[in-house]
């Protein structure tokens, strides 16, 4: 990337330290958001944890009521046991979808862990030796929250070390050497599904503005590139403005733009996230685009929480209202278009993995699965369970390895009954877990995990 | 709790299993009812039935009180354990044991969930038809224990009436079984019958055998819509006057309607100040006779429109006016406070009338839904707890209501059993002498009175339906 293309910008890090400061009120719960759970129970089977457990604690509607026990005074309830289990939850936001009253619970936890973070800072600035928070979690939030997510040119030259790592052979001599397992157990078993990432000579070449290839434009879409999905799948956001194109549009990859601030707000960071959304929302406004297209559900389910986060905000609110509108799915994006003009078949019988952002945060589930029913020569076969996590859930698969790979083991056993020899998904997070999946169960050279724009690109 | 007490609970179930920190007390602390909430003092998951016989002999000897709770989905306080102790979490103990086809029966562990139950029996062509609300999420003993009801209830009956033996452990560790896969059997009291519905006050439930029936081969949906509730409830009454049973004769109020089609629009027409919903099952040449039979008599009891679905998809989306009701009206206000004063099937219209002039007269928000087909109503009443003036006000209502049942010859409760909330006003229902036989039965089962403590029997006299938040301290 060209350093003289960079427009000036105020450190996020800067920002985030004035969000801090210009938040008159303490981090609290949202009380009126806890008071519509009714506690009918409704999301019990719902949830992961609460199927693995048989612990109410460990279910949304236990977690709820912890919250609100804790929003009405009892304040003894805030220990590193609550906090364990709010970052215990994989924040799928299944229980969403169960939910009769239509609770936010994602917004709940998210809250939930802003509260939890808030007071270690308290605990953290009253003490030299903080019980809550050991020295290594705060050197990995730290890189991980304030030095890495935060910029987007950071995150390519991480990028680019990867494909310097792969292209200089390191990882197959680390991983005969055995030099792997000085990494943490989880690490190493995901460095296996990472994918072989894009040449740095590649990435330069990218072209910031893709016409339409139909002869008239159809419209200007601003592509949301995603920071892990533009790492690990570059190639996949290459073919998913080639088939905006193919379909009729413009595509922008609109410059300045940031990571969504997913990250941040599912770990009690909502500064970050808020500063990283501000960035967002000022770079596609200044992009000028008809819609804001993007192919990962995580992050997309953030965006459309721009609106929500900056409500109060004076200069920011109407500004996100008008950003949200523009927000869509590949998927979503791409369904309702009558004439996509298929070039190919594909003879083959794939299974649809949904993630769980795009399903249970953005309610799309039927566009993918009517897209793909749409390739020719297809057959779809419904994935058992497809609604329900792949333990992947944002870094949930680092922090709580066990636990994920349980879940996915689980999973795999029900995508190898497909008889599937393509496991699709619509989110980089999912498509990590399913290729390490596919792995884990042995289905090398059987079953591919591939991202749906992977298919679709083969046939348009 | 005593850290000796803890230390034998926990050599019965294993440390993992037995749960008393603040964290997993206080999750134990309410189930679905609103208003609600007591610390337990400790939390069990037991995995078998000996584990329980031993919890039980511990609990006695300390006297300690028992709570048995499935998926906590009652709607009455049930499972709040109001005087602390042990609550005994039943969700380890779910396996299906057995099928019998020839004898139509299913044998099972008290916390299966019920909707396992009917997908494993349905899936060999079989049927057990009680389908509470929560039936995705409760359990059997849960439904057992309060006796659940149901959509069906009108053809089919409720829980009760499909109960054919339990297996249950008393509060001395003993455990006994009654009844079994005999369809007739007189031996002794009807202990089998005695259990369904105790809620917990005289044993924990463990095992039921279940009768089933064969899977009916086809259904149908009806929609009717009136101008007035009278016409409604005449055309519920030509129905069973013509000899027609309805699998499901459900309604909604007006108000109901209107907070439903605000939130998922089906297109009701709101100006009409009730609707009916009609599913047959059977059949086919059945069903289909009965369609056009309750089709003319919807017609000639006033209806104003009358609509049969087409196919199962339309008459599932026609039955979601009825399903979503509960979820539409809990979108309303933060707090949602679901009643069941139950009349006789032919004083619906009275009752309905009655409701809306006692909402009105104390200024609260109630709407009506239920089941037209067996007198089950449900005034909703959509409130937020935060306000207390208003609280009082829905308490007064609510008692008015429960009055008013039992003057047109109803009862308190239709299927969510009486726990805390209705605990108030059982006597109105079974007199004194009646409630005096109930608390010698009681006694009889648990002479120490540690079993489910606090609910069927009111502690003092005030009648009052909902309570302030309930802070138990206990032991420590």
């Amino acid at each position: 990337m060209n350093t003289s293309m960079e427009t000036k910008q105020i450190d996020p890090f800067l920002s985030i330290e004035r969000e801090k400061k210009s938040a008159s009120h303490a981090v609290t719960f949202d009380l009126d958001e806890l008071m519509n759970c009714m506690r009918c129970g409704f999301c019990l089977p719902s949830c992961p944890t609460y199927r693995e457990t048989g612990k109410e604690m460990f279910s949304p509607r236990g977690r709820i009521a912890l919250m609100k026990g804790m929003a009405t005074g009892n304040t003894s309830l805030l220990s590193d046991e609550f906090a364990q289990n709010m970052y215990m939850c994989l924040g799928c936001r299944a229980c969403e979808t169960a939910c009769p009253a239509g609770v936010h619970y994602g917004r709940l936890v998210e809250g939930a862990r802003d509260v939890i973070e808030a007071h270690k800072r308290k605990e953290a600035a009253a003490s030299d030796q903080p019980l809550t928070l050991t020295r290594k979690e705060r050197i990995i939030r730290d890189i991980v929250y304030k030095k890495l997510f935060l910029y987007p040119k950071r995150i390519d030259r991480m990028g680019k070390g990867l494909w310097w790592m792969q292209a200089l052979g390191l990882q197959t001599f680390a991983d005969r050497t055995g030099l792997m397992h000085i990494l943490p157990k989880p690490l190493a078993n995901m460095q296996k599904a990472v994918p072989k990432v894009a040449s740095p000579r590649r990435r330069k070449a990218r072209q910031p503005l893709v016409t339409s290839k139909r002869g008239v434009s159809r419209g200007r879409v601003g592509f949301f590139t995603g920071c892990v999905m533009d790492v690990l799948f570059f190639e996949t956001n290459e073919k998913t403005a080639r088939v905006l194109s193919k379909v009729g549009y413009d595509v922008v990859f609109v410059k300045e733009q940031a990571c969504c601030g997913a990250l941040h707000a599912h770990s009690g960071e909502s500064y970050g996230a808020i500063a990283l959304a501000k960035q967002n929302i000022e770079a596609f406004e200044r992009a000028n685009v008809d819609f804001i297209v993007n192919n990962a559900g995580g992050c997309g389910a953030s965006l459309r929480e721009y609106a929500h986060w900056l409500q109060d905000d004076p200069n920011y609110g109407e500004r996100a209202k008008a950003f949200v509108a523009k927000v869509r799915d590949i998927s979503e994006f791409l369904a309702p278009i009558d004439d996509l003009p298929f070039q190919g078949t594909l003879d083959a019988t794939v299974t649809f993995q949904d993630s769980c952002h795009l399903r249970h945060g953005q309610g799309i589930y039927r566009q993918p699965r009517a897209l793909l029913e749409r390739i020719p020569g297809i057959t779809l076969v419904e994935l058992p369970h497809a609604d329900s996590c792949c333990g992947s859930a944002g870094i949930y698969n680092i922090t709580n390895f066990d636990r994920s790979m349980r879940i996915l083991d689980d999973k795999m056993i029900e995508v190898k009954a497909t008889k599937a020899s393509y496991i699709v998904t619509a989110n980089p997070g999912c498509l990590v877990q399913m290729r390490q999946g596919v792995v884990r169960a042995g289905l090398q050279g059987q079953v591919e995990a591939v991202h749906i724009i992977d298919l679709l690109d083969r046939v348009l | 709790m005593d850290k000796e007490v803890l230390r034998e609970l926990r050599a019965i179930s294993g440390a993992a299993y037995v749960l008393d920190s603040e964290m997993e007390r206080y999750a134990y602390s309410y189930d679905s009812t609103p208003l609600y909430r007591a610390m337990p003092d400790v939390v069990i998951q037991p995995a078998e039935v000996k584990e329980i016989a031993a919890i039980l002999k511990v609990a006695s000897r300390h006297r300690i009180p028992i709570v048995s709770r499935g998926s906590g989905t009652n709607l009455s306080g049930g499972t709040v354990p109001l005087e602390g102790g042990i609550v005994l979490h039943m969700s380890r103990m779910h396996q299906l044991k057995e099928i019998d086809t020839d004898n139509l029966t299913a044998t099972f562990e008290s916390g299966l969930i019920t909707a396992d139950l009917h997908r494993e029996v349905e899936a060999v062509g079989l049927f057990y038809p009680p389908d509470p609300g929560s039936l995705r999420v409760s359990t059997m003993g849960g439904n057992v224990a309060e006796c659940a009801g149901g959509m069906r209830g009108l053809k089919y009956g409720v829980t009760k009436d499909y109960v054919m033996g339990i297996q249950a452990v008393l509060p001395d560790g003993s455990i006994v079984s009654f009844g079994g896969k005999n369809a007739k059997d007189v031996a002794g009291y009807d202990i089998t019958r005695l259990l369904v519905g105790s809620e917990g006050t005289l044993a924990v439930i463990t095992e039921i055998t279940a009768k089933l029936l064969p899977l009916p081969e086809t259904k149908r949906t009806i929609i009717a819509f009136y101008r007035e509730m009278v016409d409604a409830a005449k055309a519920v009454s030509a129905m069973i006057a013509a000899r027609i049973i309805p699998a499901s004769l459900e309604f909604l109020d007006q108000k109901t309607m209107k907070v439903v089609e605000a939130y998922t629009p089906l297109g009701l027409p709101l100006d009409m100040a009730a609707m009916l919903l009609i599913q047959q099952d059977g059949p086919a040449s059945q069903v289909e006779q009965d369609v056009e039979r309750i089709l003319s008599l919807c017609k000639t009891s006033g209806a104003v429109q009358v609509d049969v679905a087409k196919d199962d998809e339309e008459g599932e989306k026609l039955m979601s006016a009825r399903r979503n009701a509960l979820s539409a009206l809990a979108r309303v206000k933060p707090t949602t406070i679901l009643e069941d004063a139950t009349v006789p099937r032919s004083r619906l219209a009275q009752m309905v009338t009655e409701i809306n002039r006692i909402a009105d007269h104390y200024g609260v928000d109630i709407c009506t839904f239920g089941h037209a087909g067996d007198g089950n109503l449900h005034p909703t009443c959509l409130t937020d707890e935060r306000d207390t003036e208003e609280i009082e006000r829905v308490e007064q209502a609510f008692a008015e209501i429960f009055h008013a049942a039992i003057r047109l010859g109803g009862t308190v409760t239709g299927e969510h059993g009486v726990g805390i909330a209705k605990a108030k006003y059982l006597d109105l229902k079974i007199g004194e002498a009646g409630m005096e036989l109930m608390k010698r039965v009681k006694a009889a089962f648990d002479p120490h009175g540690i079993m489910n403590p606090g609910k069927m029997f009111a502690k003092d006299a005030r009648r009052r339906v909902v309570i302030q938040t309930h802070e138990h301290v206990h032991g420590n």
